[in-house]
C-alpha cells in the first residue's frame, strides 16, 4: 500500500500554515453555512477573488464558514449577493488572525481502488471505472446524505457535495471529490 | 436506559423515538424501520449487534432526519433540553448531530440538573460541537479518527477542517497528539482513537494500542468508526469500564471486518452482520 503525500505535485494546495495578510481584507458572514458555500461559488463566477475562512471565536455560533474578500469591494459584494438571493448576515473588516481550511491531501493507493482524504473526509474510487465506491469520516449529517447520493456513480456523474451539501464536513469532501477527479485527468 | 441520540438522511423525518432492534438487516426503531447506512443508523445497529449477544437491554434512540440544513438536529436539541430528564439514561451516545453552540450547552445544562450523570460518548458532530464549546471535559469519552484527533489538539480548530497544519502533519504521530489534546484540555477522561492502529488512553495515558488483525481498507469504509461507538456504548452500558469497553470493541470491529473479506467498497451493513460471529472469534 502507497502512501503519498500529493500537495507537492499541487502547487495551489502548497499553502502550510503561514501567518495570513489581512490587512484591507474584510469578512462575510452568514446566519447558515450553506448560505456561506453558496456566496463563494456567487462571488467567484463574478470573478470576485475571495477565499473561505473560519469566522474569529467571538463570531462564531457553530460549524460556521465565512467569506474572506477585498474590503474594498464591500458594496458590490452586497448588491450581488442580495440580487441573488444570498444576503449575508454581517460584513466586518478583519481585525485579528483567522484560521485557513486543511488543504492538504493524503492519497492511500489499494490496487484497484484508490483513497482520496482532505482532512477528515476520505472518498474512495474505483480506477477503472471511475465509480465512487465509499466515503467515509466526517460527522455532520450531510455526509451520510452525500454519501448516499454519490456512491455507485461515477465521477464525473455524481453530484457535487458543493451543490448538495451545507457544512464543513461537506466542504472537506468536495475537495476530496475535486481532486479524485484531477487525479483521473492526470 | 441505555440512550443512543443521532440523525439520520432522511428528508422530513421528524423526531422519532423508541426501542432499538436489528430486524433483517434492518434498524428498526419502535415501529419504523430504516437501512442501514454509515453515520447514526451504523453506531445504533452496532450497539443492538451487542445487546442482543449478550442479552442487555435494547437501546433507546432518539432519531430525525437531517441532510445537513440542521433542522433535525435542532428538533434533536429541543427535545434533549426538554425531556433527558425524564428518561434517566445511564449511558448516552451523542453522534451525528449539526455542531451548534448554543444548543449544545443548553443540553449540558439539561444533564447538570438531572439527579444522576450519565455516562457520556460523544462522537462525530456533536464530539466537534462538545470540544468546540470548552465541555470536552465533561464527558467521559471521544471516539475521534486520527483526523478528529488532530482537531482535538488544536485549541485554535473549531473544526477538523481548520487543524493548523503544523499539527496536521503529525498524523503519524498520534501519542504526542493525545498527550496535546489532553494538555489543552479537549479530551474527557477516555479517548478512543479509531485508525489503522487503534488508541485508549485514560487521563492521558495510553492504556492499549490495538494492531491486530490488520486490515487497511477499512479506513475506507464508512461507517467503521460509528460500529465502534455504538458498541462501546453497548458494552460500557454491560459494566465494563471506558478503556475496556473501547479494547473489546476495537477488536471486535477488526474481527467483523475481517471475516467479510473486504474490499474498499464494503458496505458497513456487511460487517455489523459480522459481529456476532466476531463474539465467538475474539
Amino acid at each position: 500500500m502507497l502512501k503519498v503525500n500529493i500537495a507537492r505535485f499541487l502547487p495551489q494546495l502548497k499553502k502550510k500554515n503561514k501567518k495570513v495578510e489581512t490587512r484591507g481584507k474584510g469578512l462575510i458572514l452568514f446566519s447558515e453555512t450553506s448560505e456561506a458555500i453558496r456566496a463563494e461559488s456567487i462571488l467567484k463566477k463574478a470573478g470576485f477573488d475571495v477565499k473561505m475562512v473560519a469566522p474569529p471565536y467571538h463570531l462564531r455560533k457553530g460549524c460556521d464558514l465565512s467569506i474572506e474578500f477585498n474590503i474594498m469591494e464591500q458594496l458590490a459584494v452586497e448588491r450581488i449577493l442580495k440580487k441573488l438571493g444570498n444576503p449575508p448576515l454581517d460584513i466586518v473588516p478583519i481585525t485579528e488572525k483567522m484560521l485557513e481550511p486543511v488543504n492538504i491531501l493524503r492519497e492511500t493507493d489499494y490496487g484497484k481502488w484508490i483513497m482520496i482524504r482532505t482532512a477528515n473526509m476520505k472518498l474512495t474510487f474505483d480506477k477503472e471505472t471511475r465509480i465512487i465506491v465509499n466515503i467515509s469520516g466526517g460527522g455532520c449529517p450531510d455526509v451520510p446524505y452525500l454519501a448516499n447520493e454519490m456512491i455507485g456513480k461515477k465521477l464525473e456523474e455524481a453530484p457535487s457535495p458543493r451543490e448538495l451539501g451545507y457544512t464543513v464536513c461537506a466542504y472537506a469532501l468536495n475537495v476530496s471529490f475535486e481532486n479524485a477527479k484531477k487525479w483521473i485527468e492526470r | 436506559m441505555l440512550l443512543l441520540i443521532g440523525t439520520l438522511p432522511i428528508e422530513g423525518l421528524k423526531l422519532h423515538t423508541g426501542e432499538a432492534t436489528l430486524d433483517n438487516g434492518k434498524l428498526k426503531i419502535g415501529d419504523k424501520k430504516f437501512t442501514v447506512i454509515r453515520g447514526t443508523s451504523a453506531m445504533m445497529a452496532a450497539c443492538c449487534a451487542i445487546c442482543n449477544a449478550y442479552n442487555l437491554d435494547n437501546p433507546y434512540c432518539i432519531v430525525a432526519g437531517d441532510i445537513g440544513a440542521g433542522d433535525g438536529s435542532s428538533s434533536i436539541y429541543n427535545y434533549l433540553k426538554d425531556n433527558l430528564y425524564l428518561l434517566e439514561p445511564e449511558v448516552c451516545a451523542f453522534h451525528y448531530i449539526k455542531p451548534v453552540l448554543v444548543a449544545h450547552n443548553k443540553v449540558v445544562d439539561a444533564i447538570n440538573k438531572m439527579n444522576k450523570k450519565p455516562i457520556l460518548i460523544a462522537d462525530a458532530g456533536y464530539m466537534y460541537v462538545a470540544k468546540m464549546a470548552g465541555f470536552a471535559s465533561f464527558y467521559d469519552i471521544f471516539t475521534p479518527d486520527l483526523g478528529e484527533l488532530a482537531f482535538l489538539a488544536d485549541k485554535e480548530s473549531p473544526h477538523p477542517f481548520y487543524t493548523r497544519g503544523f499539527i496536521f502533519h503529525m498524523e503519524d504521530k498520534a501519542e504526542e497528539l493525545i498527550e496535546m489534546a489532553y494538555k489543552e484540555k479537549n479530551a474527557p477522561k477516555v479517548l478512543c482513537v479509531k485508525g489503522k492502529k487503534d488508541y485508549i488512553s485514560k487521563d492521558g495515558k495510553i492504556v492499549k494500542i490495538i494492531t491486530k488483525p490488520d486490515i487497511p481498507v477499512l479506513e475506507a469504509i464508512g461507517g467503521t468508526g460509528d460500529t465502534i461507538t455504538g458498541m462501546i456504548a453497548a458494552f460500557t452500558y454491560k459494566g465494563l469500564s471506558l478503556e475496556n469497553a473501547s479494547i473489546i470493541s476495537a477488536k471486535l470491529n477488526r474481527i467483523a471486518g475481517k471475516l467479510t473479506n473486504p474490499t474498499p467498497a464494503t458496505q458497513i451493513v456487511d460487517i455489523i452482520e459480522r459481529i456476532p460471529l466476531s463474539i465467538e472469534k475474539f
